[in-house]
């Protein structure tokens, strides 16, 4: 029995968690073998605060100076005694920075923090069955020596084994997310993940999603749900002419778009162009889709001979 | 008496449907959000009862009432779905003290040495 223990023991000991494994081994291409982010801010977080003081250094470190305490109202919860995945994101758009989830592998984390950008993550300290979360920023790493460098809990420079690490992080669902202004794209950022959330900024902050949409375009220039916002956020912020501009360049690269041909038209309507306007509402019904009711009522609305008398 | 007043909350709940979900800006305008939704109208009703009942937890939870709304307005729909349904056992990242038995303590202990936790500063993980 005991010698079984000490097998175990010797056996749980002896092997790296995956993902570390596997980044080590393969000597992952153009990563360079260590970063720190030096100049990051440092908050030590009071009793529960833990999710308040890891946004407020996140922030921090692309210059909007914020307290941790200033963050506590937008995500702690007293009743909880501790803050909310969702809601570490949801407070991130409110100060007009984009809130962009990492895919769930450890390689992401280092490639950001070797761009520059330190990143917030969820752990779970203890083990499953008695929880213990904990938000903290990682602003370091060192392949040689498989460690990560965190701000973390009431200390500046921790340093902990990436296995440690990724499994303490693993439970969380290798939860991560990097905090950016619109005019900054993460690094290992993909299309349809920028594009969402700079959806999500758009709810909250027109201007900034308007940058953040500009941000893709120039990644992805061929994006037309990041064309669509940009025309949407102009049209929001009453720039009908940038509107009618990201509208257009839609509809020419992708003429099958007919979100982009129904927007064109009503923004067209709006500046006194109606028979421009009945074409590419024209347009937007005849590609039909599963917008096609809001396509007919746009078209309706043209055809209608007195002019709506709302605004 | 006491059924018509319910009658009555009820039809008035009825009527608040609607009152403050944001509409786009010209009814017939596709919004950057629709395009990744299904189905626009049955979710707008879900989504709005979604964010009523997110804002009760929160208000329950100790947040006062001004910021429980301002922190349900920066949800998106999705967002909202999920604290709706998980706002009491999402993970809270807290980092409360933990209250832990001797033979707690010696599990964690272990776990720590063999890096599979990290709960006590001193410890540091054999691999």
């Amino acid at each position: 029995m005991r010698r079984a223990a000490l097998v175990l023991v010797a056996l749980l000991a002896g092997c790296a968690a995956p993902q570390t494994s596997m980044l080590l081994e393969r000597g992952p291409e153009g990563l360079p073998p260590h970063a720190e982010l030096s100049s990051v801010p440092f908050y030590p977080q009071e009793a529960h605060q833990c999710g308040p003081a890891a946004l407020a250094t996140a922030l921090g470190a692309e210059g909007l100076e914020i307290s941790p305490d200033a963050l506590t109202p937008e995500v702690y919860l007293p009743g909880r005694e501790g803050s909310l995945a969702e809601e570490m994101i949801a407070a991130t758009r409110r100060h007009a920075f984009i809130a962009y989830r990492l895919a769930p592998n450890l390689e992401n984390v280092l490639r950001e923090v070797a761009s520059g950008t330190p990143v917030v993550v969820l752990q779970n300290l203890s083990l499953p069955i008695m929880p213990q979360w904990h938000f903290a920023v990682v602003v370091g790493y060192d392949l040689p020596r498989e460690q990560l460098v965190l701000r973390s809990g009431v200390t500046r420079h921790y340093v902990m084994t990436m296995s440690n690490f990724e499994r303490t992080w693993a439970r969380s669902g290798y939860w991560a997310m990097v905090a950016l202004p619109p005019d900054r794209l993460p690094a290992t950022a993909t299309a349809d993940g920028y594009v969402s959330a700079a959806i999500a900024l758009e709810r909250t902050n027109v201007a900034a999603a308007r940058k953040a949409y500009a941000t893709a375009l120039s990644r992805w220039p061929d994006n037309v749900v990041a064309e669509l916002g940009l025309g949407n956020a102009a049209y929001a912020m009453g720039d009908l002419a940038a509107a009618e501009h990201a509208y257009r360049s839609a509809t020419r690269a992708h003429p099958e778009s007919g979100d982009a041909w129904n927007n064109l038209a009503q923004v067209l309507a709006d500046t006194k162009r109606p028979e421009e306007a009945r074409a590419a509402a024209q347009r937007a019904v005849a590609l039909g889709g599963p917008r096609l009711a809001q396509y007919q009522e746009t078209l309706r609305a043209l055809a209608g001979d007195p002019p709506h008398p709302v605004r | 008496m006491k059924g018509f007043r319910r009658c009555i909350a009820r039809a008035l709940a009825v009527c608040m449907i609607g009152i403050g979900v944001p509409l786009p800006a010209s009814a017939g305008m596709v919004a950057t959000d629709q395009v990744q939704r299904a189905s626009a109208e049955r979710d707008r009703i879900k989504t709005f009862l979604e964010r009523a009942d997110v804002r009760a937890r929160m208000e329950a939870l100790g947040v006062n009432a001004d910021a429980a709304r301002a922190r349900v307005d920066a949800l998106t729909d999705r967002e909202a779905a999920d604290l709706a349904a998980k706002i009491d056992s999402a993970p809270a990242g807290g980092d409360g003290v933990l209250e832990v038995l001797l033979i707690v303590f010696l599990v964690l202990l272990i776990t720590d040495i063999l890096g599979y936790t990290k709960i006590f500063p001193f410890t540091r993980p054999i691999k």
